[in-house]
Parts: structure tokens; sequence; C-alpha cells
């Protein structure tokens, strides 16, 4: 993975300085708390629920053991014993005190991390494939050209304050396990017919109020001018989006308001002027970043089988282990969605573990996933049992991989002012209650947002719940259908909400209809495609 | 009744305005009336409270009650983690909240 | 009017009133306008050549578009005075030399002890704009 030389590294420690002294005059009064919000929202740093809540950016979820063990330390030095992964592969702690943040930014710089850019009306941490590198299907790892785009995007001097927040996601196979097509740009890196690099455009995604799959603008910008593009897309949002209104504020709406085909050909205007300004990077540049990228010293015969004899052991390597493209290894999900667990919470002795088996097994490295669990890309086979005994040992070892048992949750209202209900009570419940079932459901994409702006990605989710606020008491909407992959769609909404209980029974009420209508080796989602959403509102209202 | 709520600068700490500085405790919130704009601007020029606001509370047996769910969980913790909150040795603090 | 606190050129400032976009076509006399968030940078390209002075308004720090506006024109090739009016804070100052700001007239008078501090904090810089600055990823390959 990249490794900072020592100009990243000078950035990152002129950072924290820069910080140290904004937060020192802001406790002196020299900055008042408008002109300070938005530096510290530069920082990752959000006045939250309970506390001051950081959130540390973690470059497309790729990180080392160092790092992770870090991140554990963290947790335990300066906040509550324990983070929470997110849905952009980043990690958030909820108890920080202002006064040791720069402190906190210091000791992630001495392992190359930092906060930069994680909030605030910028470009936010770009995300990537959690299989980059193992998957048999990409055809070329992402990540550099995510880390290529990291330092683009870092301390840009004309994109700082944006109408509004910018997320990008960056994949380099057919099947999207980013969500690729939600981001405000997402990139797929293709292969023309002569075999070149470049990169698919995909601009205007987005969920929250008004959930948006991005168009195509250009199936195909030459690798060599990929920068020129981006640049190109964030200079006509930068002048045009909307600022009048926060929610109308977001690239989507200036492409659904402009119409696709006028805003590409603002941005098609705005690439021809940016390509005689000479602001590419140097393809030096990125054959220098892919260095970090190349295979691990995998072992050529590595033994491609697995002793299957212990039934735990199967069931987990059947749901959480993915086939590697090094014959003899395969790509572990560490799930941190245990039954009745905080998902994508993981304590500081969890997340040490997590660090020392990676080094042991994974050749160092880690990923963090979209939907909160964290991956080991690169286990030989021959360490597999060993792992997962250890895994189950720290609770870390549950099978549930894409079932309705892997749920992404927002923090919700237990955790965030921004929420109108509470996620994780519910999340738990439906937990507990789908357990025994939920091996005989499969695949099954279970979303909970705890207000509209969709963090918990409930739009996206074979189920979604949106958390409302029903005069004052929690409220609960469920919807059916969504999907973020190459076939991305969005959620419907079956009708009335209910209140927590009657939620649960809900979700357990559309996954019968499921089980009794299923044909064949049908998911959950293609039962719902075929037979439409009226057997479900049948037996959800009657 | 209405009572202030904010958070500390420095520690970002839940605090309620107990009628001369600033508690963890929302047992101790005063009802200020119709000085809560006031107050607030003082404090928050005196960088005593950060991001202060005006809440409705009802008066109960233990002191105000928030009117709202959402400062009912700031004034004890998250509901999840009943551990990490004001009160981890009450076992009915959750259903205050509720 | 707002006093110049920083000046990054050594020519003479321009004393001229600066005018509106709209109105600049008309005043052929006129060597400075003043440019608002929302209008268009562009409108000005045919008219850099008696451009002296180009003010840029920042209503709220938080409007981001007088950035994009100060590097089409440089990128253009305006060589005269780019002022940053308006609500600008000590923060900004580094990102908007790099946007080609040359000079920096805040509403509030700012510390120039920190103003220094912050536009000296960053040695080096990741990606190019017309300042001149080498962007490190030319840089680390000579």
């Amino acid at each position: 993975m990249y490794q900072y030389d020592q100009y990243d590294q000078a950035l990152v420690d002129a950072r924290v300085a820069d910080f140290r002294d904004q937060v020192r005059r802001r406790l002196d009064g020299s900055l008042s708390e408008e002109q300070f919000r938005p530096l510290r929202l530069t920082n990752g740093l959000y006045l939250q629920l309970h506390a001051y809540m950081l959130r540390v950016a973690i470059p497309y979820g790729t990180l080392n053991s160092a790092q992770m063990r870090m991140l554990g330390d963290i947790a335990d030095k300066y906040d509550r014993g324990y983070g929470h992964f997110t849905t952009r592969q980043n990690i958030q702690y909820n108890w920080i005190k202002l006064e040791e943040a720069p402190d906190i930014l210091a000791d992630l710089a001495s392992v190359e991390m930092h906060a930069i850019q994680t909030s605030g009306n910028c470009i936010r941490n770009t995300t990537s494939d959690q299989y980059a590198g193992a998957a048999a299907d990409e055809i070329v790892d992402p990540r550099p050209y995510a880390e290529l785009i990291r330092q683009w995007s870092t301390f840009h001097p004309e994109f700082n304050y944006l109408p509004r927040k910018f997320k990008m996601a960056v994949i380099a196979s057919d099947t999207d396990r980013a969500a690729m097509r939600l981001h405000d740009i997402g990139i797929q890196i293709v292969r023309n017919a002569a075999g070149e690099l470049g990169a698919a455009f995909f601009v205007g995604g987005g969920m929250g109020r008004t959930p948006m799959i991005a168009p195509c603008l250009n199936g195909f910008v030459p690798i060599s001018q990929m920068i020129t593009y981006a640049e190109a897309c964030l200079r006509v949002y930068n002048q045009h989006g909307r600022r009048d209104n926060k929610y109308k504020a977001r690239i989507k709406i200036l492409v659904h308001e402009l119409g696709k085909e006028e805003y590409t050909r603002q941005v098609e205007a705005e690439f021809a002027h940016l390509l005689t300004q000479n602001i590419e990077p140097p393809a030096a540049e990125l054959e220098r970043i892919k260095t970090f990228f190349a295979d691990p010293a995998f072992e050529a015969g590595a033994p491609d089988t697995l002793d299957r004899s212990n039934p735990a052991f199967a069931a987990w390597v059947d749901t959480n282990c993915l086939a590697h493209k090094q014959a003899g290894y395969i790509a572990v999900t560490i799930s941190l969605k245990p039954v009745g667990g905080i998902p994508g919470d993981a304590t500081s002795d969890q997340i040490r573990l997590m660090a020392d088996l990676a080094k042991a097994y994974s050749f160092d490295e880690l990923r963090v996933t979209h939907a909160q669990n964290i991956v080991l890309p690169h286990v030989k086979k021959a360490d597999l049992f060993t792992l997962w005994q250890h895994l189950d040992a720290a609770g870390l070892g549950t099978a549930n991989l894409d079932h309705i048992g892997d749920m992404i949750a927002c923090p919700g209202l237990d955790y965030c002012s921004l929420a109108n209900a509470r996620s994780i009570p519910v999340a738990q419940k439906i937990s507990e209650r789908m357990a025994a079932k939920q091996h005989e459901i499969g695949e099954l994409k279970l979303k909970i947002s705890g207000c509209i702006n969709a963090c918990g990605h409930h739009h996206a989710g074979h189920i979604g719940i949106l958390g409302v606020d029903r005069k004052g008491v929690e409220n609960y909407q469920l919807s059916l259908g969504g999907c973020e992959g190459a076939d991305t769609s969005l959620g419907t909404i079956t009708g009335p909400g209910f209140d927590e209980d009657g939620i649960v029974n809900a979700v357990e009420t559309a996954t019968q209809v499921y089980l009794d209508h299923k044909q064949g080796g049908e998911r959950f989602l293609d039962t719902y495609r075929r037979i439409g959403m009226a057997p479900f509102k049948e037996a959800l209202y009657g | 009744m209405k009572i202030l709520t904010g958070n500390d600068l420095k520690s970002g700490a839940v605090t309620w305005w107990d009628g001369s500085g600033w508690s963890l405790h929302v047992e101790q919130a005063a009802d200020v009336g119709d000085q809560g704009e006031a107050i607030i601007a003082t404090e928050q020029a005196a960088r005593r409270v950060v991001s202060a606001y005006i809440i409705d509370g009802e008066p109960g047996a233990n002191g105000p009650r928030p009117a709202h769910i959402k400062d009912r969980i700031r004034a004890l913790g998250p509901t999840v983690r009943l551990d990490l909150s004001l009160k981890p040795a009450d076992a009915n603090a959750g259903n205050w909240v509720i | 009017m707002v006093e110049t606190q920083f000046r990054f050129r050594s020519d003479e400032p321009v004393g001229d009133p600066a005018v509106t976009v709209d109105s600049f076509g008309d005043q052929t006399n006129a060597s400075a306008v003043r440019l608002e968030p929302g209008e268009d940078a562009r409108d000005l390209l045919p008219y850099l050549d008696r451009i002296k002075l180009v003010e840029v308004n920042f209503p709220a720090y938080t409007d981001g578009r007088g950035y994009s506006a100060a590097r089409i024109l440089r990128e253009a090739g305006y060589t005269g005075e780019l002022r940053a009016v308006g609500d600008v804070l000590i923060d900004q100052l580094a990102m908007m030399r790099r946007c080609g700001f040359d000079s920096f007239a805040p509403n509030t008078e700012l510390n120039t002890a920190d103003a220094e501090a912050a536009l000296g904090r960053y040695g080096d810089v990741y990606q190019p704009t017309t300042d001149g600055r080498v962007p490190l990823w030319t840089k680390r390959h000579g």
C-alpha cells in the first residue's frame, strides 16, 4: 500500500501544526465558533450529540497493522475504548475533547494518517473496492487511481468552499462493490477496444433527501486526462452548484436541474480549456504510486484445499470468504455485526487483534468496507482455520456477510444530532429476531438510516429502513428493492411507517413473503423484482 | 419551563445552565423564562459554552425532563451503551430517556 | 471602501473605484472592476488588456465561487491586480494566493503575525495552479 514520502509526511505534519494553532486561537477567543467551525470540520472534528466526534480518514479503506493498532490505541488514550467504522470506509470516535484533538492528529501523523477533509464542503475521502488487489474480476487495482485522486484533492485551493460536500469512489470491475453510482463522482477504470486504460465518469449520484443514480457523462476519458476531467467537473460545480438551499446544494441537483446534456457540455468545454493548462500529473507519478500496489509475495503452489470438517468454520468460510485471484489464497471478511451487537463498532482490543492478525496472516494489510466490516485481503488457505479460531474467540467470527445480520446502520439518534430516530436498537432487535433464519433467507442487504441524510444508505437496501420523527415520537419507514451494484436501484416505500416493535415485525414479515414466493435460487431482491410490491403490502398492511 | 443546554467548548461535554454556571447534570437545569437568548449570548461570548440552545423541559421529581427524546439522550448518554452514560449503575436510566 | 491590508505586488495600486461587470463594457476609461459571486469571470476576458484591478467579492467566506473566478482570470493570462475583498479570514489566505489573488481587503483587520504564519505554513503543494509552485507530482520526478 501507499507509503508517504518526506513530502506527504511534511504536509500532514504542517496540517497538525496548523490545526493546533487554530485551536489555540479558538480557545483564546481570536476565532469565533462561526469562524472556527469550517476549520475544525476540514479536520474531521464535529461537535456532536455527546461530545466532539472525530472522523479519521482511511484512504480508499486501506490500512496496515501499525495504523490499525494506532486506531485502537487512540480509542483507549483519548476516547472510551472503541471506534466506529463507517459507510465511507473511515473510523469515528465519539467522545473527543477539543483540547486533545491536535494531539490525536499528531499521533495519527506518526503513522501516516490524518483527518483531513473528512468533513466540510470539500472533497472527502475517495472510497474503493474492499477486494482491490485480490478480486479476480478487476482489470487493474483501482487504488493507485484513488491515491492519485487523494493527492489531487488534498488542500486543493479552488475547491475548499464548495456548495456542499463531495464524495468520490473508484472501481475497476464491472461488479460494483463500492456503490460507485451513488457518489458525486464515480469512476470505473475500463479498457477500450485497443486495450488502453481509461476512466468512465459517472457524475451526479447520491442518496440523502433526493437519491439519484449518477448518469455516465463520458464512458472513456484516457487515464492520462483523468485528473483534468475531474477538475473540470468540480469547477463547473463550484461555480454553478446551488448555494441558496443546503438541501439542494449537491452536484446531483445541478446535474438534474441542468440536465445531463447541458452539464456535460459545460464540463467538456471546461475540460478543453483545462487541457491547455497542463494540470495533469505526469505518467511517472502514477507509475511511482503503482509500485506500492504490486502484488504481495504470494507463495506459489500454496495448497488450495480447506479442511471443512468443523461445521462452524465451514459455514463461516461459505459466507465470509471470497475466492482470490491467486490460487491458495482467500479474501476474508471480518464481521463487525455480532448478533445483537452495534453494527460497525469494535473495541480497542478487537482493533488491535485485527491488526495483529493482518500482520500475521494477510501481508500486513486490512481494508474497511463501506458495509462497516473489515477485510483481510490476502490470507493463505493453509492459515484460514487458525485465523478463524482467533476471530471466533474474540467475537469477530460471525458468519453473516451479505445476510440480514450484516446490516448497515448509521449511528442514529443515540449518537448523532442530525438524527430523527435511533437506528442501533432497531438493528439489534432485527439481528436477534432474524438470527436463526438468516441462512435460510440468504443474501439480503438491510440498511438503516436514522434520518433523511441517509448515512446508512437505506435507499440502496434490499430492505431499507428510514427513521423519522412523527410528532416527537420515533417512527420507521420501510422500503424494498434498493440495490447498489451495477444494477443500482432505489428502494420503494411500502406504506405507512411503524413504531420500533412494528418495524422489527415488518422486516420479519417481508422476509416471510420472500420465502413463501421464492423460485429456484432467487435472492430476496430477485423475488421482489419479479413479484413486485403488492404481495408485500398485502402481508404488511392486510 | 425553558432550560438551556449546550456543550463545553474544551471537552465537548453536554452541559445545562443551572442558574449561575454550566452543569453536567440535567437535574440541575434552571428555568430561564425569557432570558435564554441573553444568557446564551453572554455565555458563548465568554467561551463558557458552545452551541447552546433553549429547550422545553417538564418539571419532575428529579429535576427537569427535556421534552424531546434527543435532549434526553444528550442528558444521559447513548441508550445502547448505558455503561457509558452518566448513570451506568442505574438500571432504570434508559426508561427515563424513552 | 475597505482598506487593502495585504498586497503582494510592487506596482502602484489602482486608484479608480471598481465598477460592476455590467457597466464595465460601457465605461471605456474604467480600469477596475468588481466581480460578485455568480458573475462569470469569462465576461471580462475581452477586456483583460485594459483591466488593472479585479476585485472579487466574498460576501461570506463559505461562498467559494471567487476561487474559480480568480483561477479563470489567471489562466486566461490576466496579470493585473486580483484582490479578494469582504469576508476574508486568515485561514483562506494561502489558498487564495494559490488561486492567483495578490491583494486582500478583509472586512475585519487580520492579525499580521497569524496571517504570515498561515501563508508560510505549507512548504509544498500537491497540485498546480498558475502560481508557479511546482506540484509534488512533478517535483518527485525531477
